[in-house]
């Protein structure tokens, strides 16, 4: 399985060598990745590594940490994180910054909530209307940004200030909302049944493992540039590993009391998964993906090849402020309530946090979906594993400020080393 | 000259506020040649491609394509008809690879989704047909080339299209000796494949070794327009600087310095 290669062929004149047979084998494959890291293109590695030494060490200091019902919490309190951070990838991307993203996400909670209670409406309607919110109200940031030339930054802080106005008028001064919709509710307190979270985590692996292969043979067949099969086996390993051992926690049974028994996986899980695929697909699979890569890579070179510059960038805003309100409404759901100081506090500079140390740079041109969620997981791992330590608030405020200054130093020194090394 | 010139301006004139910066410039390419066009800095060089992609319209004078009059009012318009220009300063996104930048706003598409095999495999065909040899993966990102390599690829990108008329504005202007050699060697390639192909160079022995005609340009106006190995170094020079040299270039009146 290690000598995949291909022959040259047809190609007179030409001398493609490395890419015809790509990497030969892991040990190659390795080598490669190992160059790559060298030259400051680091991916998903600090993060993972960071959430490892924090599993670790959490473990070790905490006998609560490891246990499933605190797996389960954390990953619950993660959701929200994680998709604000999604979100915020995309306005990233471009190098710009949404400051208000946290508030934008409680506006549309707030909405969603007041339609449920005060106008009766169903869960469904009053969630296309939270999400339309971000919507509008990312389309007037990114209007104002991209028209206007106005800096995102400023257009950003004008909003999160604006928002929180919105916000006490909507709700009134120090009040809440309830959020008691059971569906809304679930997504947050409800877990899957076993049965139903096995065959999901089962679908997930075998769907992965098929259109990895599939892609493979396909690469192979056509000629194309190409991981070895080894690398791609490796990847779908690990990705059952992960998907299959998390299953396998969740759905054991993690209440303190034998008579009310709790198992299965928290419904965030599915909708933070599917969020990622998706934005995953847009982002590499479709034009509007790699015109948003190319946006942010070099505008003036976007612009001369027929892009719409300025639409792009109106919507990675809209993605971004609709995804700020999908997450408000995870995190009502957790929370059981819109409060006027909602989306406030740390709640911007932890997706912020999350996107940076999972990868994305704030330089623009580089990120991925799939950043956010492991950033955010890092994240979400710190403040609980502080929480269990019992440890006075301003540790956690100091803890993840150092943590994303030293994922925004990571990023600028291996920005520094891309471009000494060349590589973009 | 033989044959209907591909690309033909004729009185030219553009103008930028009180800048008159193209004067009655007439000025053609030929299938198959190399055209040099050369000039001091602020001749009118740039502008006189930028009118011709379409970036700037042209104040007055007529442009014809294959011998058809054309208006060409966009970019777009210019690529449609098989216009395409290598800018100056590289148009390519450094964070992505070399496929992705040479389909960068052209992208082919299964459905939805993008149709990466047929895209790398045209980028790669292109390349080889061009006898790329210096590429060693079509994956790979553009940052990790070298200057000369991206100029190729800058190069590449503008003949994906089948396009018949390339315009090269300075490509060796940042490149060390042996990369002008790779992208001298590309342009003659280009002219020899059938496509009138523009040089906008300030190295007169680069204009001298692959240029079949030379235009040069002295305060927006054409100084001369003639076949390369009919002049010598010391000519072109003079008709840059000053606007004429002996026989060749401006009426005394029309070149004030
Ligand atoms: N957009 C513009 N607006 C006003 N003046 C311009 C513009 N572009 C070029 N010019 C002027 O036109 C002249 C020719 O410029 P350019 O075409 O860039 O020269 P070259 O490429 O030959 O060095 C210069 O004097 C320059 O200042
Ligand atoms: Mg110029």
């Amino acid at each position: 399985m290690s000598t995949d290669t291909t022959p040259t062929s047809g190609l007179a004149g030409s001398d493609f060598a490395s890419d015809a047979h790509s990497a030969a084998g892991l040990r190659e494959a390795g080598r490669d990745y190992l160059i790559r890291l060298r030259g400051g293109d680091m991916g998903a590695l600090p993060a993972t590594l960071g959430l490892l030494t924090l599993v670790i060490g959490f473990s070790l200091a905490s006998d609560t940490f490891l246990t499933e019902l605190n797996i389960a919490n954390l990953i619950t309190q993660a959701g929200a994180i994680c998709v604000l951070a999604m979100g915020l990838v995309f306005v990233l991307l471009l190098g710009d910054i949404d400051l208000s993203a946290g508030f934008t996400g409680a506006t549309g909670a707030a909405v969603m909530a007041l339609m449920i209670r005060d106008q009766g409406l169903g869960w469904p309607v009053a969630v296309l209307a939270g999400v339309a919110t971000g919507a509008v109200i990312g389309l007037v940031i990114g209007l104002l940004v991209a028209k206007l030339g106005i800096p995102s930054f400023v257009v950003s802080l004008a909003f999160f200030l604006g928002l929180q106005g919105a916000l006490l008028r909507m709700i009134g001064e120090g009040g809440s909302v309830r959020v008691d919709d059971d569906f809304i509710r679930g997504i947050s307190i409800d877990n899957m049944s076993v049965v139903a979270g096995w065959s999901l985590a089962g679908g997930v692996v075998a769907l992965f493992a098929l259109a990895s292969l599939l892609k493979h043979r396909r690469q192979v067949r056509q000629n194309l540039q190409h991981l070895p099969l080894s690398v791609v086996l490796v990847k779908i390993a690990g990705l059952a590993v992960v998907v299959l051992g998390m299953t396998a926690v969740l759905n054991a049974n993690r209440s303190k009391n034998p008579n009310f028994p709790i198992e299965g996986i928290p419904w965030v899980l599915p909708l933070v998964g599917f969020l990622l695929v998706f934005w995953t697909y847009v982002l590499t699979r479709t034009t509007f993906g790699r015109h948003l890569y190319a946006v942010g890579g070099n505008k003036e070179a976007a612009r001369r090849a027929g892009i719409n510059v300025d639409r792009i960038r109106v919507q990675a805003f809209m993605i971004g402020s609709s995804m700020a309100a999908i997450s408000g409404i995870i995190a009502a759901s957790n929370a059981g309530k819109v409060s006027a100081s909602s989306g406030g506090s740390n709640t911007l500079l932890y997706a912020v946090g999350a996107a940076v140390i999972g990868g994305t740079s704030l330089f623009g041109g580089r990120g991925k979906a799939r950043d956010a969620v492991i950033g955010g997981l890092v994240i979400a791992t710190i403040a609980n594993g502080l929480g269990l330590l019992d440890q006075p608030s301003y540790i956690n405020f100091v803890v993840t400020g150092s943590v994303l200054l030293l994922a925004a130093a990571v990023d600028a020194v291996s920005r520094r080393r891309r471009s000494a090394a060349g590589v973009g | 000259m033989t044959g209907t010139p591909l690309l033909e301006l004729r009185n030219v004139n553009k103008i930028f506020g009180a800048v008159h910066v193209l004067h009655d410039v007439n000025f053609a390419v030929h299938a198959g040649q190399v055209t040099a066009l050369v000039g001091d800095n602020g001749a009118g060089k740039s502008t006189l491609v930028k009118t011709v992609a379409g970036i700037y319209a042209a104040d007055s004078g007529e442009q014809y394509f294959e011998g058809q009059p054309v208006h060409i009012t966009s970019p777009k318009a210019a690529s449609a008809l098989g216009i395409e220009v290598v800018y100056q300063d590289l148009a390519l996104c450094d964070n992505l690879d070399i496929v992705e930048n040479m389909f960068l706003g052209r992208e082919l598409k299964k459905g939805i989704a993008l149709d990466e095999s047929t895209m790398e495999q045209r980028a790669r065909e292109t390349l080889a047909s061009l006898s790329v040899r210096t590429v060693k993966s079509v994956r790979q990102g553009v940052a990790s080339l070298s200057g000369g390599q991206r100029q190729t690829v800058a190069i590449a990108k503008a003949v994906l299209w089948n396009s018949k008329v390339v315009l090269l504005d300075e490509p060796t202007a940042a490149l060390g000796v042996a990369q002008t050699r790779q992208v001298l060697d590309l342009v003659r390639r280009l002219a020899d494949q059938g496509l009138g192909v523009v040089l906008i160079s300030h190295n007169m022995n680069d204009v001298f070794e692959v240029a079949d005609r030379i235009t040069a340009l002295y305060l927006g106006r054409v100084a001369a327009d003639v076949a390369t190995k009919d002049v010598t170094h010391g000519q072109i020079v003079e008709l840059i600087t000053a606007g004429r040299s002996g026989s060749l270039g401006l009426a005394p009146s029309a070149a004030p310095a």
